[in-house]
C-alpha cells in the first residue's frame, strides 16, 4: 500500500517537470484551429502549393474524425483542442541562472549522468546549446556518404523528388484523428534518406538536430532507406524535458527497401501534463528489417503503436517496448504487425511497470491474411505491478487466415516477488534497492538490447522512479 | 437488424411484434416482459464498430422473418422423443420442443423430499416465486448483447428451473433437450440453476434442429449460481441445424469456497455466438470456463468471455480451442478482470487455433484488466496448423492422411473435454465431434 514516503518519490519527477522559461515567439499562429491557421503556418514556412493543400484536407480529415474513445481512454475528452498552440517558432528564450534550478532536478542530472553542458541546457539555463556545431559535424560526416539528413521542411523543399515520393504514404491523413491533425499543423521533424549499400556506422541522433530549431509538438518525421542501405535514428533522450504544450503529436513514417535495415529508437519522457498522441509506422520491403525500441516514461497519456507493414517476401518487424507508468500516468502503448507477403516474421515484446496508481495498457494487432505462408508472429507481453493501486491492461487483437502460419501470443502479470525482495534484503539491501534491483531485472533483456548509453540512463531512470514506491 | 412494420410482422406471427399476450404466466412476469420488449426496442443493433462485436458478422443477425414455434405434429414429436439420445443414466429430463415442455423424467422422490426443485420455468415463477424472483437475470449482460438479452426476456416463455438445497448432491446428470422445429422457427431456452451452500450438480443441455436444413433463430439465457462450497458442472452441447443463428448468454456467480465448471461444445449453427462471464464474488472461488468448437463450412463462432475477480483469493482458468476448416471463422474476445481490492488472484486464459484450410480465419482477443496486485494473471493465444511431423508419423503406420489429420484434430480438441473428469458425458461430446467429422 501506499505511504508518506510514497508521494515523495514521485514528487521528485513532478517537480522535474515544473521548470520552465520565458519564451518570446516571432511567429505565434495563436490559439485554436481553423483554415486560417493553416494558412498562416504556410504562409510563415513559404510551403509548395501540394503541401498547403495537404495540410487542409489534413484539416478537414481531422474535423470529421471522431475522437476514438469508444475503444481509448476518456481522458482524450480532457484536450481542448481551442486552446492549443499549433505553431511557435524563432523563439529566443530567456536566461536563468543555474542557482535557480531547483535541487531535485540537479540530482536527476548528475543520478543519469548527464554532461556538465548537457543537463545546463536542459534545465533551461543556457538558451542556446551549442548543439549546431555537433549536428553539422554528423552532417558532414555521413553527407560524405550522401545521406540526406535535414528537417522535414527543409526536405520538402530540397528534395521533393524523394520526399514527395514517400511523404503520408505510409500513414495517410486519414489513418486516424492525430495523424490528420499532424498532416494540417505539421513542423519540425527530421527527412533522412539513406542510398542505396550505404551503412550509417553510428546512430543518428534527433537531439541535436531539434535542439537547433526548436522543440516540436507537431513533427513529422520521414526516413528513407534505400536498398541495402542500414540506419539507427534516435529520438528523444532519457532526461525528463518540460515543455508547455499539452499536446504532443507526431507522425513517423520509415521506408525500408529492398534488404535495407532501420532502427528507430524513441525514449519519450514528456512532464506528466503531456498527451503523447503518435502514430507511428514502417513499411518493410523485400527482405528488408524495420525495428522499433521505444521506451515511454513521461506524459500523462501516451498512446503510440509502432507498427510494421510487411510488404515484401522475408521482411521482418519488430517492436521492443519499455513503459513505465507513475502517479496518474496512462501508458497506452502497443504494435501492431501487418503481414502482406510470405515468410514474414514479426516480433513483439513489451514490458510494463505500473506504480503508485500508474496505469499501464497494451494494445496490439497482428494480420496475417489468406495465401501467406510460413509468416510467424511472436509476442510476448509482461507486466509488472508495483502497488495495490496500480492498473495494467493488455488488449491484443489478432487475425489469422489459412494454413501454413504460426502465431502465439503470450502475457503475464505479475507483482515483483517478497520472497526475493526478502532475500535481496538479508543481503543488505534497503526494500527500495531490492525493489529498483527486481524491476531492473525484469526489464534487463531488453534494455540490453538498447544502444549502451541509453541502456545505462534507463536503468539509472527507473532507480529513480522506483525511489520510495514501497514503504 | 432492421425493424419491419408492425402489423405486418404480427400478421406473420413473427418474433418482432413482441411478447405474446395470450400466455398463462402470472401478472408482474408479464409486466416485466413488456418492459424488456421495450428496452430490446430502444437499444441500438449492435454494429462491428463496438468493441464487443469486433470482428463479428453481425449481419447474419436480421430477426425479421422468424416466427414463433408452430404447432407440433405427432410425427415431429414422435421423432424429436427418439432422437433425445444423450447420456445413458440421468438423474431427471426435460425434453423442450419449440419453448414447449414434452417431455419429463421427474427426479427421486428421495431428492424431492431433500429440496431439490426441478421445474418448467412457468411452474416456478408461480410456485416458487420469491426464490426465482430474487435470481430470474438478476445480472446484466455486460459482454454486448444487452439487447438481445432484453429479447429473450421478454419472448422466453418456458425453461428450467432447477433448485439444490444446502448439502445435497445429486451424483448423476441432468438432462435438457431444447428443439428447434419447423420452418423460420425460433426459441428462447431459458436455464435458472440455483444451488445452496455445499451443494452439488451437474446439467448437460443440448440444442439440436429437428431438420438440419431449416432457418431458424435461438436466444438462450443460462444463470448459474454456486452457492458457498458449492459444485456447479455446466455442459453445453450445441448442434443446432446448419442455417441457425444462435445466441446463448451465460452468467455464472460463484461463492465463497464454490467451484462451477462450464464446458461448451459448439458444432452446429450458422451463426453461433455466446457470452459467458464469470464473476467470483467470494474468498476460494474457483470457476473453470472450457471451450471446444469444430467450425467448418460458412460457419462462424463468435465467443466472448469474461472472467471478473471481484474478490480476493480467487481462481479461474479458461481454455478454449476451436479447429476451423473450409471458409469458417471463429472469434474470441476475452477478458480477465481482477477488480481493485481483488488480491491474490489466480487467473488463466488460453485460446488455441488450429486452422486446417487456407480460407478459415481466426481472430483472438485475450484481454486483461488488472486493478489490484499480488495477482498472477497471464493469458496466451495460438494460431497454427496441424504439425507435419505429427502428420507424417501416423502416416508411416499406415493412418490415411484423412484419419490421420481426424485423429490429430480429436486429440487437440480432447484435452479440453479432458478437463471435466466425467468420462460418460466426454465420451457423448466425443461421438458428437465424430458425428461431425463423418458428415
Amino acid at each position: 500500500m501506499k505511504t508518506e514516503t510514497d508521494t515523495k518519490a514521485v514528487d521528485i519527477n513532478r517537480n522535474i517537470g515544473d521548470f520552465s522559461y520565458d519564451v518570446a515567439h516571432a511567429y505565434d499562429a495563436g490559439t485554436g484551429l481553423s483554415e486560417k491557421t493553416i494558412h498562416y503556418i504556410s504562409d510563415v514556412k513559404e510551403d509548395p502549393d501540394w503541401v498547403r493543400e495537404f495540410r487542409l484536407k489534413g484539416l478537414k480529415t481531422f474535423l470529421e474524425k471522431p475522437m476514438p474513445t469508444h475503444w481509448a481512454s476518456k481522458d482524450l475528452e480532457a484536450i481542448d483542442f481551442d486552446k492549443i498552440r499549433y505553431y511557435l517558432s524563432g523563439g529566443t528564450q530567456a536566461k536563468r541562472t543555474w542557482e535557480e534550478v531547483p535541487e531535485d532536478v540537479k540530482r536527476t542530472f548528475e543520478r543519469l549522468g548527464i554532461p556538465e553542458q548537457e543537463r545546463r541546457f536542459l534545465a533551461g539555463v543556457e538558451a542556446q546549446f551549442d548543439s549546431e556545431a555537433v549536428y553539422s559535424n554528423i552532417k558532414k560526416a555521413v553527407g560524405e556518404q550522401g545521406v540526406i539528413f535535414v528537417g522535414s521542411t527543409e526536405g520538402l523543399k530540397n528534395h521533393p523528388e524523394i520526399f514527395r515520393k514517400w511523404f503520408g504514404k505510409v500513414i495517410p491523413i486519414g489513418d486516424n484523428k492525430f495523424s490528420a491533425l499532424n498532416s494540417a499543423v505539421f513542423s519540425g521533424g527530421s527527412f533522412i534518406y539513406v542510398p542505396p549499400g550505404v551503412k550509417v556506422k553510428h546512430p543518428l541522433q534527433a537531439y541535436f538536430r531539434i535542439n537547433a530549431e526548436n522543440f516540436g509538438q507537431f513533427e513529422r518525421t520521414l526516413i528513407i532507406c534505400d536498398e541495402g542501405s542500414e540506419l539507427t535514428y534516435m529520438e528523444g533522450c532519457t532526461a525528463p524535458k518540460f515543455n508547455t504544450a499539452t499536446l504532443h503529436s507526431a507522425v513517423v513514417e520509415l521506408v525500408a527497401l529492398k534488404g535495407a535495415k532501420l532502427q528507430y529508437i524513441t525514449v519519450q519522457n514528456w512532464s506528466e501534463n503531456v498527451f503523447n498522441l503518435v502514430t507511428k509506422r514502417g513499411l518493410a520491403h523485400e527482405n528488408a528489417e524495420v525495428k522499433w525500441i521505444d521506451c515511454n516514461i513521461g506524459s500523462r497519456l501516451t498512446m503510440k503503436y509502432p507498427s510494421v507493414i510487411m510488404k515484401g517476401r522475408k521482411a521482418r518487424g519488430e517492436v521492443l517496448s519499455i513503459a513505465l507508468a507513475n502517479d496518474g500516468q496512462h501508458q497506452d502503448t502497443g504494435a501492431k504487425m501487418i503481414h502482406a507477403a510470405d515468410e514474414t516474421t514479426s516480433n513483439i515484446i513489451s514490458k510494463s511497470i505500473s506504480i503508485g496508481t500508474g496505469r499501464a495498457t497494451y494494445r496490439g494487432l497482428v494480420h496475417v491474411p489468406k495465401h501467406l505462408k510460413n509468416c510467424k508472429n511472436n509476442t510476448e507481453c509482461d507486466a509488472l505491478l508495483i502497488n495495490a493501486t496500480s492498473r495494467t491492461d493488455t488488449y491484443p487483437a489478432i487475425t489469422v487466415r489459412g494454413t501454413g502460419n504460426a502465431v502465439q501470443h503470450e502475457a503475464s502479470v505479475s507483482q515483483v516477488s517478497a520472497e526475493q525482495i526478502f532475500y535481496m534484503q538479508q543481503r543488505g539491501l534497503t526494500e527500495a534497492q531490492a525493489m529498483s534491483l527486481s524491476v531492473n531485472g525484469f526489464v534487463n533483456d531488453l534494455v540490453r538490447q538498447f544502444p549502451m548509453e541509453y541502456s545505462v540512463e534507463l536503468k539509472r531512470l527507473i532507480e529513480l522512479e522506483m525511489e520510495g514506491s514501497v514503504g | 437488424m432492421s425493424l419491419v412494420a408492425h402489423d405486418e410482422v404480427k400478421k406473420a406471427g413473427g418474433i418482432l411484434s413482441g411478447p405474446v399476450e395470450s400466455r398463462d404466466l402470472p401478472d408482474w412476469f408479464r409486466e416485466q416482459q413488456r418492459e424488456a420488449w421495450e428496452q430490446f426496442q430502444a437499444l441500438p443493433s449492435p454494429t462491428r464498430k463496438d468493441q464487443l462485436w469486433r470482428f463479428s458478422n453481425v449481419d447474419l443477425l436480421d430477426l425479421k422473418s422468424f416466427k414463433f414455434g408452430g404447432e407440433l405434429s405427432d410425427r415431429d414429436r414422435d421423432a424429436i422423443l427418439e432422437q433425445s439420445c444423450g447420456l445413458d443414466e440421468v438423474a431427471a429430463r426435460l425434453i423442450f420442443a419449440g419453448d414447449r415442455l414434452i417431455e419429463r423424467d421427474v427426479i427421486s422422490e428421495q431428492l424431492k423430499k431433500r429440496g431439490v426443485i426441478f421445474q418448467p420455468l412457468e411452474r416456478a415463477m408461480v410456485e416458487h416465486a420469491d426464490l426465482f424472483r430474487k435470481h430470474f437475470m438478476s445480472q446484466p449482460a455486460v459482454l454486448g448483447s444487452a439487447k438481445f438479452a432484453a429479447l429473450h426476456k421478454a419472448l422466453v416463455s418456458s425453461g428450467t428451473f432447477l433448485y439444490v438445497p444446502r448439502g445435497v448432491e445429486i451424483e448423476l446428470p441432468i438432462e435438457i433437450f431444447h428443439w428447434l422445429h419447423g420452418e423460420s422457427a425460433s426459441v428462447f431456452p431459458h436455464l435458472l440453476l440455483v444451488t445452496d451452500e455445499l451443494a452439488k450438480v451437474t446439467v448437460i443441455e443440448s440444442f439440436r434442429s429437428l431438420d438440419r436444413h431449416l432457418l431458424g433463430f435461438a436466444c438462450g439465457v443460462n444463470d448459474l449460481i454456486a452457492g458457498p462450497g458449492a459444485k456447479v458442472t455446466y455442459v453445453c452441447a450445441q448442434t443446432w441445424g446448419e442455417n441457425v443463428r444462435a445466441l446463448q448468454m451465460n452468467t455464472t456467480t460463484v461463492d465463497h469456497d464454490a467451484s462451477a465448471m462450464s464446458l461448451n461444445l459448439h458444432l452446429g449453427a450458422k451463426y453461433s455466438r455466446f457470452e459467458s462471464l464469470s464473476r467470483l464474488i467470494g474468498e476460494g472461488g474457483r470457476s473453470d470456463l472450457l471451450a471446444v468448437s469444430v467450425a467448418n463450412g460458412d460457419q462462424e463462432f463468435d465467443a466472448r468471455t469474461l472472467q471478473d475477480h471481484v474478490s480476493p483469493h480467487t481462481a479461474s482458468d479458461l481454455l478454449y480451442k476451436n479447429a476451423l476448416d473450409d471458409r469458417a471463422r471463429c472469434t474470441f474476445g476475452g477478458l480477465i478482470r481482477v477488480e481493485r481490492h481483488a488480491h491474490f488472484t489466480d487467473a488463466y486464459q488460453k485460446v488455441r487455433n488450429l486452422l486446417l484450410s487456407d480460407d478459415s480465419e481466426a481472430n483472438s482477443m485475450p484481454g486483461l484488466e488488472i486493478l489490484a496486485d499480488n495477482v498472477r494473471c497471464t493469458h496466451g493465444a495460438t494460431s497454427g496448423q496441424i504439425d507435419e511431423d505429427e502428420l507424417f508419423y501416423l502416416r508411416t503406420r499406415g493412418i490415411p492422411i484423412s484419419v490421420a489429420q481426424r485423429l490429430i484434430v480429436i486429440g487437440f480438441l480432447n484435452e479440453v473435454i479432458r478437463r471435466l473428469d466425467q468420462p460418460a458425458i466426454a465420451a457423448h461430446l466425443n461421438g458428437l465431434i465424430e458425428t461431425k467429422f463423418a458428415a
